[in-house]
Parts: C-alpha cells; structure tokens; sequence
C-alpha cells in the first residue's frame, strides 16, 4: 500500500506586503510568476521518481497569495501535479486567495482543476483595520468574493481572521465574528496578530520587550498617530470571545485557532500536528519524511538550482547532498516526542495516551508524568478518556505549558 | 648575566594616597630606566588587569625589575612594587612592603597628606622602610608644594626639606627621584651563602607553569632543580624555574640569591600548596626560623556568592581558590540558600574588593555569579549571655533569643564641589548619618566628615553619590566601634514563602521605607507566571509591605508557519532557555538578576 502524503505548494507572490507578514513572499511581475511557475513545474517533474512511492490526500497551495497567479499559470502547477503524484479520490485540495486577486473566471478555473477547498483571508469585517494592517481589499470586497463562490459551488470555504490588531476593540472583534459567521463558511482560522520581526508592524510598534513570548510588549499602548495596541486583558477577553460566539453559531474548536463546522476540519492542517508526512513544494517550502524535516532554499536561485536535477528526497539518515534540500533537524526519538506532545495539544481533544504508548513504546506519564500532573493540577490541562488535553486556561498560556515538553 | 653585587639592589615601592600619581611615576621609572621605549610604554604599564585600566586605579600590587644608569656611573637593578592606594586594599600594600628595603612616598601638591598617605607611611614605618617623600603634580596651578613640604614635616615628622618636586606626568625632576632611590635608600642585607630564606609576597595561576610565587630572597640563593619546602605546609617541590620581572612578563634566569626579587615555579597544581606569607627555604639546608608573615585580616564585609548555574558550583569553588592565591585578603566558605543552592559566603575588606573580586570572577575566570546583599558584621548579644558575630543575615537567631545588637560605625569623608552640598548632605541624613563637619578645602571644594553605619554605605551608598553629585564627589571611610543599634530582620516572602537570599538586616526606622521599594523593585523583576504571585516584605512574621506579580493572562503561539515545525521549535526552545536563567524557587521563578536589582533601590 502507498504511503499517504501531504503536498504543500508555496507560492511566493502577493500584491503588496501587508504590514504584519513575515512569510516568504514579494510582489512580481507576471514575467517573474511565468518563470516561478515553470520552474515549479520543473521541480515536480524531477521529482518523478521519488513520487512512485505516495498517495497524496491533501494538498495545500499557500503563499503569498496563490490567487494572484494566472489561470494559465495555476492549470500548469495543477496539472504537473496530477501528471507526477498520484491522488487519493476525495482528497482535500485547498487554494489559499485574497479577495482582492478573484475573479469569478478564477473560482470555476479552480474547481475544474480540482481544488475543493478555498482558503479566503479576510483577517477583519472593519475596513479601518484592513488599512492598517495592509490589505488591498475592503470588506465588501470580501463579502462579494464570498457570494460569487458560494453561487459557484464551493461548499468548503475557509476564511482568515486576526484578532490584536492595532486599534481593534473586543466590540470590532465581535463585529468581525457576527459577519463572518453570518455567511456560514465551513472554517474559520482565528488567530491573534503577531509582530514579527522585519515586518513593517514591528518597525511601527518597536520590538517590545524582544521575544514572542513575553506579552508585555502590548503595554506599549499608543505610539505617535498610530493607534495603540489591544493590551492584554481586552486580547484575552477576544480569545474568549471567539470561542462563545463561534460556538453560538455552531463552529466547535478542533485546534487553538481553528474552528469549524461538522466535519469541515482541515486535514491537510491536522497532518502538520500529528506527524503525517509531508513534501514542500517551492522555494522555501519545508517537509517532513522518514522523521527528517528539510526545506528548500530560501533564495530564489538557489532554489531554481536545487530543482533542476532528478531530484531524489532526503532519506532517513538526513544526507542533504545532492539533494538540493537544507535539513533543519533529524527527529531523533526524543524529537519525535516532543512533537508528538506540543503538536498534538494543540488539538483540542489533545493527545491519546493509547497512541503515545503505541509509537514509542513506553508510558507516556512514565516520560511525561511530572510535568502533565503539575499543569493538571494549576487546571491548565485535562486527563479523561485516555487522552490528555489543555484545557481553555491552558489554551491561553500554550506557549508556557507546550515549552515544558521539551525534554533536556 | 654577571654577579650582581647586593650593593648595587634597590628594592622598594611607590607608596601614596588613592590617586596621587604611584601608577604614573611608575611608568616614568619604567621608561627612564630604558625597559622600554616610551614609544611601547602603554600608559600605566603596571596596571595590566583590563579593570585596573578602566578604572584608573591599582588593585594588585605589581612588581618590575629595571636598570638604571646612576649619575655616578654605576648601573643599578630597580626591584619597583607598584601598590594600590584604595583603603581596601591595605593588605595588598602591607604584603608588598615586606618585600621592600625602602619606600617613595607620593604627596599631591594640591591636595596634601591625605587619610591613605599616612596609614601608607606607617605601614612603611612598621616594616622599618627608609622612606623619601616626593612631591608630585607641581605642573597643577593648584600646587602649594611649600604648604605640602610643610605638612609632610608637621603630620608625618618626615624631613622634607630635599623632597624632590617633581610631575610625573611631564618626567619633571623624576631623574631627581632615582638618584635619591640609589643613594637615600639602603641596599639589601643578607647572607648569600646562608640557607635559602624567602617570602612569598604574592602568587598568581597559570595553567601551564601551576603556582608562581613571587618572593622576596633574604638569604641563600635558589637554581632551577633545587628541592624546596614551605615551612607553614611543608609541602616539598623542585625548583623547575627561576626569573625576574619585566614590564608585564617574566624572565628566567639561572640564580636568585640574598637581596633580590623575583619568581619561583615548582610545578605546583594545588593552590592551598602555597601561601603568601610563607617562607621557602632549602629541603636539604632549611633555615632556623621561618619569616614573621602578615598577620591574618580581618573582613569587614560579607555576601553570599553563588553559580549562576547550579551545576558550576566547583568550577567557582576552583575560581575562587586560584583568585584567593592572587588576592590573600578574599575569604569564602561554602554555604547554602534554598533559593540558590549551592554557594559561598565571601568575606571581603570593602565594598570596592567586593566589587573587584566580582568583576574578576566574571572577567578572568569565566564565572557567572548571583551575589546576595552584601552584610556587614553584627555583634548579637543574646539573652542567655552569650555574643557572637553575625554575618549572615538568614543565621539571625529568634528576636526573644536577642538581648540586643551592635553594629559597627564608620567615620566617613566626602569631598564633594560645594554645589552639590545639600544634596549629598541630604543622602548623609538619609543612610542614618551623623554629621561631624564641613571644612573648605578650596573656595568650590569641601570636606564633609560623618559617623555613620556601614551597614547603610555597603548597599548602594557609591552608586548614589556619583548620581547625586553629578559623578563629583570622592568618598573614603575608616572603620569606627561598634554600637548599639535597634536592628531587625526583613524577610521577603515570594509567593507567601521567605526566600533566603534576599533577607538582609537594617535598622529597624527604614525597615518600612525599605520593604516597600523592595516589593516594588522585585514586582517589576519577575514576569508573571502561571498564577498571581504575591511578594511580601516582613519583619519577624509580621507583613510589613505587599505587590502582586499578576497571573500571565495570554501567551499564546498561534501562526501556523506553513508546517515549519522547526521554527516552532526554536520559539518553545528559545522561551524555555529563557526559564533557564531564572531559578525556581517553589513554583515560582526568579530572575537571576532580581536577586541583583534589590540591591540598587536608590533610584532618581
């Protein structure tokens, strides 16, 4: 039996940074795109070969944003794709699009070539907010985008939002939630703005006090004619907040930022927090296989170099040579574990001990045990049903608790 | 190298009040003996330490062997020991005097005999030097150097009459000085051909040659391959090199006999194998009688020091060893805290060692520390009877056990420029100060002089005089009696429970005052946790002031990162190497340099 894999596909392009983006992307010339999109298509050829041994399930096209490419330019990618890897029937295949970037012709190109997920990126129902962290579109924008797919037959939408957002209050949070929910999409990824460095937001609202870890940085409050930051309290009231509305409206929370209805949880996602294999495709783009995780270049030509060859995959000892990859780490036994613990909390139903026992052979509280009864007993996680979770005080402060699962 | 006849040795040192130019005519020997070119001359070349540099002060005593062309034709080998000038380090300056035939004494032609140019001058008296006086800094337009002349006769009974006046910055007369040196000062006595009898007047680590002893050769002579012996451990070794000193570095020679100055390695690795203050003498031939040595001093000053890492505690204890053999004044022994662990409480002459011994611990050895509040000594007179010293704070015995305590005084003088009077005044009053009087020493500079506890000058008493003064006042102490004091205990409770190394003992008028900038000082330390943490200042059980830490309300890692898991891992990896500075203490955790910041509470 084949392997199940994920595909992701990076598409580095966009109209125009927004304000706090840190990702891998730039604005470009259709020329530029043209090139990317052949060299793409090279890099998936090559790796012909080495595609023998999978079956793809899920496919993410992410960016940047995707839906800046041509048709002409996406059908190529898609079709490459489907020419090298082989696809499970049913497989959830996302395209992530600004509304700024469809068109309707866009939106039936996509579901002729398979696509039957979209991934829209709103972040907020407040045009002031757009503005100011960026976006080149405007709610209505939006909303327009939304009905034209709707009437086009897409039935599994997600949309982006973002709460911490300069100037937002818990009442625009709220605003933003109700819309949204309004349209019914199937998913909604809520998460909080964060300021990264070498974004412009940072050099705007300073470094704070450095790290992503200390949130004090939102004391700063006000900075010249910029509006202030949501500091802390109002942040985790719009935490709370979105978790009471969605849930009002029938979206449960399955991670700590995603939410949907029914079944609608993106698979492609939850492989990323399980430890299911999967290939970056792209300049930049990272995967994991055989327990090694390994990028592509991040620099366009050395990315265009690395992807001419017949390319073969990094093997399990982790050799980059010849391979054109650049390893970030070999999982090694305690990795694995580490992961497995500050992956899979983040899943609302947790981790199961059952599965823990089953991969590593050993006891999970026997690894594990002091740590899970000291968060279990502040009440920030939760043991029943042979699973262990955090539990909603615990989702608040993730990053303290998840950071303890690193082993010495 | 010819015999060096014992006639033609001068062995002596530069004795002088803090900042009256020692460091400075040092180099202008050093130069005008031709050692080195003053185009190598690297200003003050004795004080090598990067810290003595930086401060422009002498920590450690440093010796330098020059020749000198006298005018009457003859060469003569300079043995010059370089001392400090600070009061803390007096010991220094005693150990280098026992090495000595002789002294120059540096006055300041502005500023006269001051407090540390007589305890120098009677420390040169004791080891029964012949001591010159010079007069130095003539070029200043501020110089009386007749007034100075004048004073040097009247408060030392030192004829200076062919005082030299000289400007060591400029090589003014120095030539002067060195003539005076060969002919005023007397050559060293001793029997060559009697058994080996040497001091050891310093030493210092090295991790290739093990122990080197500087001495000071009285009698007999010493060769590379010689069988040695330490009369106050008897610990035996061979001779395995022999040498002098040049500017900065040692130079091997064949023989050291009566008279001279110089080193001794003998493949020594442990550091308790040798003491300053030993003698050293021939396994085969020893000597009668061992050297008189320094008399053991005494700390004024105390603090728990600690790895900043748990883990390192032997490598600080090593630290503190090879320090300890460079710097026979710094005391230790282990001790622990249950908020810190594993450490040492360091007895130290001042605050300035303290801070010399910490800044070296961190430069030359490599160390990271946490220091706690520094203590002075309390006299505990208990209701049974007893008394016993205090010093440190968490052994104060049970207030009803206590009948009453002392603490010792300090008469203190500030020189400050009158513009900054009131205000340094106004600190004086604040630290418990009593004042004693105000004496102009020019039209815009005043002496004050205060009684006061050195209790409140050892915690940030330094730091607040510069700020308060704009950097202008200089500030030296003599230590006084004990009184008796109406002291307590403050307890800092964190998370309702006492941490040990933040405790310390004042009086019991600024316990309030104190206790609540504490609070407030450790608030914005540590970050907030998990949960709320209360922190609590207390005397004897009783809460006396409280902050919260408020619990940490969101700290959530929401970005996906287009499953780069790697760069998750980095962020959890990065937050929990920042735990890693931090000590847990019950299910807090506590900032490595809180326990530092609550000993600065003086802000503006």
């Amino acid at each position: 039996m084949k392997e199940k894999l994920s595909l992701y596909v990076h598409i580095p392009f966009c109209v125009r940074k927004c304000r706090y983006c840190d990702f891998l992307s730039w604005p470009a010339e259709e020329e530029e795109q043209e090139r990317y999109t052949a060299g793409l298509v090279c890099e998936i050829r090559s790796l012909e070969a080495a595609a023998g041994r999978f079956l793809v399930d899920t496919l993410f096209i992410g960016g940047g944003t995707p839906s800046l490419l041509s048709e002409a330019c996406m059908e190529k990618i898609l079709e490459q794709l489907h020419r090298t890897f082989e696809f499970e029937a049913g497989a959830e295949c996302t395209v992530e699009a600004n509304p700024g970037t469809l068109t309707v012709s866009k939106l039936s190109a996509y579901r002729r070539m398979g696509i039957s997920r979209l991934s829209l990126g709103l972040q907020s129902a407040s045009d002031r907010e757009l503005a100011l962290l960026g976006r080149i579109h405007t709610w209505q924008d939006f909303l327009n985008q939304f009905r034209t797919a709707r009437q086009n037959g897409w039935n599994n939408i997600n949309v982006d939002l973002m709460s911490g957002i300069p100037g937002q209050t818990a009442d625009s949070w709220r605003e933003t939630l109700e819309s949204v929910c309004d349209l019914h999409p199937e998913h909604i990824s809520a998460y909080s703005l964060i300021l990264e460095p070498g974004t412009e937001l940072w050099r705007l609202y300073g470094d704070g006090e450095g790290s992503s870890g200390d949130t004090r940085r939102n004391d700063r409050g006000c900075i010249g004619e910029l509006p202030p930051l949501p500091d802390e309290e109002t942040e985790r009231s719009m935490y709370r907040m979105t978790r009471n509305i969605l849930s009002s409206h029938g979206y449960k929370q399955y991670e700590i930022s995603n939410y949907c209805l029914d079944d609608f949880s993106c698979r492609h996602n939850i492989g990323y927090w399980t430890g299911k294999s999967y290939l970056g495709l792209g300049v930049g783009a990272s995967s994991y296989l055989d327990g090694v995780r390994f990028q592509n270049p991040a620099a366009i030509d050395d990315y265009r170099k690395a992807c001419r060859a017949d390319r073969s995959l990094i093997p399990p000892d982790g050799r980059e040579s010849q391979t054109g990859y650049i390893v970030t780490e070999i999982c090694d036994r305690k990795a694995h574990m580490e992961e497995f613990m500050f992956l899979g909390l983040r899943m609302t139903e947790g981790v199961s001990e059952q599965s823990f026992q089953d991969t590593f052979g050993q006891n999970i509280h026997d690894v594990y045990g002091p740590v899970i009864s000291r968060f279990v007993s502040y009440g920030m996680m939760q043991q029943s049903g042979g699973r262990i979770s955090l539990t909603e005080r615990g989702i608040d402060v993730s990053n303290q608790i998840l950071a303890e699962f690193l082993l010495n | 190298m010819t015999v060096i006849n014992e006639n033609h040795i001068r062995n002596f040192c530069i004795i002088a009040h803090i900042d009256h130019g020692k460091s400075t005519l040092a180099d202008r020997i050093i130069e005008m003996t031709g050692l080195l070119t003053s185009r190598e001359m690297q200003a003050q070349v004795l004080d090598n330490m990067d810290l003595e540099r930086e401060r422009g002060i002498t920590i450690k005593a440093q010796t330098v062997r020059t020749v000198y062309k006298a005018l009457d034709g003859e060469e003569y080998i300079f043995n010059l020991i370089d001392t400090p000038g600070h009061v803390d380090f007096n010991y220094e300056v005693s150990r280098s005097l026992a090495a000595c035939d002789g002294a120059i004494l540096i006055v300041d032609a502005a500023q006269g005999v001051e407090a540390q140019t007589l305890a120098n001058v009677y420390m040169a008296f004791d080891h029964d030097l012949e001591v010159i006086p010079v007069i130095n800094k003539i070029d200043l337009p501020s110089a009386e150097p007749e007034r100075v002349k004048a004073e040097i006769e009247d408060i030392i009974g030192l004829d200076a009459s062919e005082a030299p006046l000289i400007s060591a910055k400029t090589g003014q007369n120095v030539r002067e000085v060195l003539e005076q040196v060969v002919h005023k000062l007397p050559a060293p006595q001793g029997d060559a051909d009697a058994p080996l009898k040497a001091l050891i007047f310093d030493s210092l680590y090295d991790s290739y040659k093990g122990v080197i002893m500087f001495c000071r050769f009285f009698d007999g002579k010493v060769r590379p391959g010689m069988m040695i012996r330490m009369m106050a451990t008897g610990v035996e070794a061979e001779v395995v090199e022999i040498g002098y000193f040049g500017a900065g570095q040692f130079i091997p020679c064949d023989e050291l006999s009566a008279g001279m100055v110089g080193y001794i390695t003998a493949s020594l690795k442990n550091v308790k194998d040798t003491r300053v203050g030993d003698t050293v003498t021939e396994s085969e031939r020893p000597c009668g009688k061992a050297l008189p040595g320094y008399k053991k001093i005494n700390p004024m000053v105390y603090c728990g020091m600690y790895p900043a890492d748990s883990a390192k505690y032997t490598d600080l204890r090593d630290a503190l060893e090879k320090l300890q053999l460079n710097d026979a004044s710094l005391q230790f022994e282990p001790e622990t805290s249950a908020a810190l662990g594993f450490g040492f409480r360091c007895g130290f002459l001042g605050l300035l060692h303290l801070e010399i011994i910490e800044e070296r611990l961190e430069r030359e050895y490599d160390q990271e520390l946490i220091t706690t509040a520094p203590s002075v000594i309390y006299k505990i007179y208990r209701t049974n009877g007893e008394v016993s010293d205090l010093t440190n704070p968490s052994n104060m015995p049970d207030p009803s056990e206590i009948d009453h305590m002392e603490e010792p005084m300090v008469s203190a003088e500030i020189m400050v420029t009158s513009e900054f009077i009131g205000p340094i005044m106004d600190l004086c009053q604040e630290r418990r100060g009593v004042y004693q009087s105000m004496e102009y020493i020019e039209k815009t500079r005043a002496l004050l002089k205060y009684e006061m506890p050195l209790n409140e000058i050892i915690y940030d008493f330094f730091d607040a005089l510069k700020s308060r003064s704009r950097g202008y006042a200089s500030f030296d102490y003599e230590m006084k009696e004990y009184v008796r004091s109406d002291l307590v205990k403050l307890d800092i409770l964190i998370n309702k429970e006492e941490v040990d190394a933040l405790s310390f003992i004042l009086h019991a008028s600024t316990a309030y005052e104190r206790g609540r900038k504490m609070c407030e000082k450790l608030k914005n330390e540590i970050p907030r946790q998990l949960f709320e943490v209360p922190i609590q200042a207390a005397i004897g059980g009783r809460v006396i002031a409280r902050e919260t830490v408020k619990a940490l309300r969101k700290d959530v890692l929401a970005k996906c990162y287009g499953g780069d898991i790697t760069r998750k891992r980095k962020l959890l990896e990065k937050q929990k190497e920042g735990k890693k500075r931090m000590r847990q203490f019950g299910s807090v955790e506590i900032p490595q340099k809180a326990f530092m910041a609550v000993l600065k509470l003086d802000d503006e």
